[in-house]
């Protein structure tokens, strides 16, 4: 006779056991990913914090009459001025080689702050002026301790002279350290100590806008289309399996359609976020189309069936049933598909918007590049203190990210109807 | 339904787009290895005048070269940067699709350093080192090749250190890569008299015995980002790193470059042209353009001031190794006075 007890696995201590093993197993897969989460993240914070603080240096730079004309104080030579300030203060540096490095203790943008600061108070002309100017991103690594003095001189991007002067000028209370708004208020620069995230910002929200404007109307129609008023045939069937490979496909095939149709046979301009959204539209139009169909099926036919036995016409039964219970679902579809678009380089290369952008854009047909770009050429440069602008871009990325989604879920609780 | 939507938002899309093709700003394309240099001028000349700032693309020498050739017209590039000479076939290409007028402008020379970490002892290498550790294919010794069977550096010269050969590098699609092995690669091969005079009787198959890298794991492509190449020796004190000058300037704190024919990798080396695997810069102007953009002339005009590329300026800064006195005075004549490239 065959014991059904135990080979059900009747026996509980076992069941229990098994249970427990489960979860255990869970959690454990649970703490693992966590831990990976916390590791990337805590690496990418230690990284960015360099960035919230900027060094700057006070320098007296001569603003009178013969370095400055008040007829026209646009066009005097502030560079050269900030440098006679340095000149100044470390009077016995004469060879041509110590001189340079003198210099380099100010980011080459002192001449232009100097000429900003002029232009918005013109009563700063007329004399000698204490003004607090950006440090270069040697003397701002030292500051934080990043650069290991122990080395050989020539190991190192600080000389001993350079170390020398800063000790001066910090006993003297000419450097401080304060929050760097430029990071977020600055487009980019190929000097770290003034680059800003801002102009990478300004056209990943305007691709991202066109994207949404563009994808998630045409999206919504069409997954209407299909779900409630396309006959069942074969011709539904190709489209059908024809958006869900679609869905599959590589960014960059979508870059390279964006390449040749919307600037070769269109003629949009280069590098615009226009161009950039409509590809990254391209892109997530599947996703969206997915989503919302999705949402559409999950409503239950009884809401269609009772209004159009109520008299109500199809397309009334639709929209003023279906949709507005599905909507929720099809958002959430959408800002899934807009954030996987928030993070694309790959098809935005094809249509020049990886790029090196200065300029802030003021509409979506100015030359623009996007965040991951941004995060892609700084991790790219030489200079060493772009590691950190690398990893506060990423922080920025990541906070966009977020708050997307968490429009997301604001949006669908508000509109969820519950039933 | 969606069908009509989709064409009134793509008439929409190409009304407002249309009155807009005017552009007041130069296009640039390119070089990797030209943009950081290229950038630095376009960010300056945005600031010093009431030009907009040039747009800067990093395309790769040969995409920008497509680009740039493609036509004349706004909507093709002004400039594109090269880190290599252009090649005749794509001035033809230039010349079919009515470039006709271009300006070459050379404007200095980068390094490529073989480096390791700092915690190891420089290499002292020679060319012919070079390519023996990396070719695919290396001399038998009866007048024939084998596959290359060094496994460490030793073997391919007693005096190198016992340790793995494990080289990290650009792969085949960089710029870098045609110059090493043009410069490192050709320049080791052709100390073999045999295959030298092989490149008389046979050039197709001294060019492939020469320039073909060795595929079984020694040489490793470690993409196009040469921070990446950095990080990687400091983990790993047994490996050799190929890259570009200005990184081994910005990492000279855990990286050393090794001596190469007696010949170590610095900038006044390389400056006085000493260093053998130096490879010069370039960008090429659209002539058709200046004038019909604004700013161009100005933009090389910056470029060409002692100021940028002198040898104090503000580009050597940057790791740029600038030209001699002498040739910077003929290139900006040529640069500024719009001289045709002559191939």
């Amino acid at each position: 006779m065959i014991d059904f007890t135990k080979k059900a696995g009747f026996n509980l201590s076992t069941r229990h056991r098994a249970e427990q093993r489960f979860q255990w197993m869970g959690r454990s897969a649970i703490a693992i990913s966590l831990l990976f989460l916390a590791l990337m993240v805590g690496s990418i914070a230690r990284d960015a914090g360099g960035v919230l603080r900027q060094a700057q240096i006070a320098i007296v730079v001569d603003l009178g009459a013969a370095q400055v004309d008040p007829a026209d104080p646009a066009n005097a030579r502030y560079g050269a001025i900030v440098k006679s300030g340095l000149r100044d203060m470390f009077p016995d540096v004469s060879n041509r080689r110590d001189k340079k490095r003198l210099y380099n203790l100010v980011s080459p943008e002192g001449g232009f702050e100097v000429a900003r600061k002029v232009a918005k108070k013109p009563d700063l002309l007329g004399g000698p002026q204490v003004l607090w100017l950006t440090a270069s991103d040697d003397l701002d690594q030292y500051l934080r301790g990043k650069v290991d003095i122990t080395l050989p001189e020539n190991q190192r991007q600080v000389s001993d002279a350079e170390i020398a002067w800063i000790e001066t000028l910090q006993s003297d209370g000419q450097l401080r350290r304060v929050i760097n708004w430029g990071f977020l208020t600055n487009g980019d620069s190929r000097e770290p100590e003034i680059a800003g995230i801002l102009s990478a910002f300004v056209g990943s929200l305007y691709s991202l806008a066109v994207c949404f404007a563009l994808a998630f109307p045409i999206g919504i129609g069409a997954a209407i289309y299909l779900e409630e008023f396309a006959p069942a045939n074969r011709l539904s069937d190709l489209i059908e399996v024809n958006i869900n490979n679609l869905a599959a496909v590589p960014s960059i095939v979508f870059g390279l359609l964006g390449l040749s149709i919307f600037l070769g046979v269109m003629g949009l301009p280069r590098s615009s976020p226009l161009v950039g959204g409509m590809v990254l539209a391209l892109m997530t139009l599947p996703t969206i189309i997915i989503a919302a169909r999705a949402a559409l099926r999950s409503v239950p036919p009884s809401f269609k069936e009772a209004a159009l036995a109520m008299g109500a016409s199809p397309v009334q039964a639709v929209f003023h049933h279906v949709f507005p219970v599905a909507m929720p679902g099809m958002l959430t579809g959408a800002i899934v598909g807009m954030a996987q678009a928030l993070g694309e380089t790959a098809p935005l290369l094809m249509i020049g918007m990886v790029a090196f952008i200065v300029d802030i854009p003021e509409s979506i047909l100015e030359p623009a590049t996007a965040l991951p770009v941004q995060i892609f050429l700084w991790a790219d440069s030489p200079e060493r203190a772009f590691t950190e602008k690398t990893a506060a871009a990423i922080i920025v990325l990541l906070v966009f990210l977020i708050a997307m989604n968490l429009i997301a879920i604001l949006l669908r609780r508000k509109l969820e109807t519950r039933f | 339904m969606s069908v009509c939507s989709n064409l009134t938002v793509a008439a929409a899309l190409l009304a407002i787009a249309a009155p807009v093709m005017a552009r007041d700003q130069i296009n640039i394309v390119g070089s990797s290895t030209v943009f950081p240099f290229s950038t630095t001028v376009a960010e300056r000349f945005g600031k010093s005048t009431d030009f907009k700032t040039p747009v800067v693309e990093s395309t790769g020498s040969g995409g920008g070269l497509k680009l740039f050739c493609a036509g004349v017209g706004e909507d093709s590039p002004d400039i594109t940067n090269a880190s290599r000479r252009i090649k005749s076939t794509e001035v033809e290409l230039c010349a079919s699709n009515g470039v006709t007028e271009i300006v070459e402008a050379m404007i200095g020379f980068d390094g490529i350093v073989l480096a390791n970490s700092r915690t190891s002892p420089q290499m002292t290498l020679t060319l012919r080192d070079i390519f023996l550790a990396l070719a695919k294919d290396v001399p038998d010794g009866n007048g024939g090749t084998r596959p290359n069977p060094y496994t460490t550096w030793d073997q391919v010269n007693g005096d190198l250190p016992a340790v793995k050969i494990e080289v990290l590098g650009p792969p085949p699609t960089s710029g870098t890569r045609d110059a090493f092995a043009e410069l490192a690669m050709e320049g080791g091969c052709k100390t073999f008299d045999w295959i030298k005079a092989l490149k008389k009787s046979d050039k197709p198959a001294y060019k492939a015995l020469c320039h073909t890298l060795r595929e079984d794991g020694a040489y490793i492509e470690a993409g196009e980002n040469d921070n990446l190449i950095v990080q990687k020796l400091q983990a790993n004190p047994d490996a050799v790193g190929i890259f570009g000058y200005s990184f081994l300037e910005q990492n000279s704190d855990v990286v050393q470059g090794s001596i190469v024919e007696g010949v170590s990798a610095e900038f006044e080396e390389i400056a006085a042209g000493n260093y053998p695997i130096a490879r010069s810069l370039f960008f090429y102007v659209k002539s058709a353009h200046v004038g019909v953009i604004p700013g161009i002339a100005e933009f090389l005009a910056e470029f060409t001031n002692e100021d940028t590329w002198g040898d104090d300026g503000y580009l050597a800064d940057k790791g740029l190794i600038p030209l001699s006195a002498e040739e910077r005075e003929t290139w900006s004549a040529k640069i500024n006075g719009l001289t045709p490239l002559d191939m």
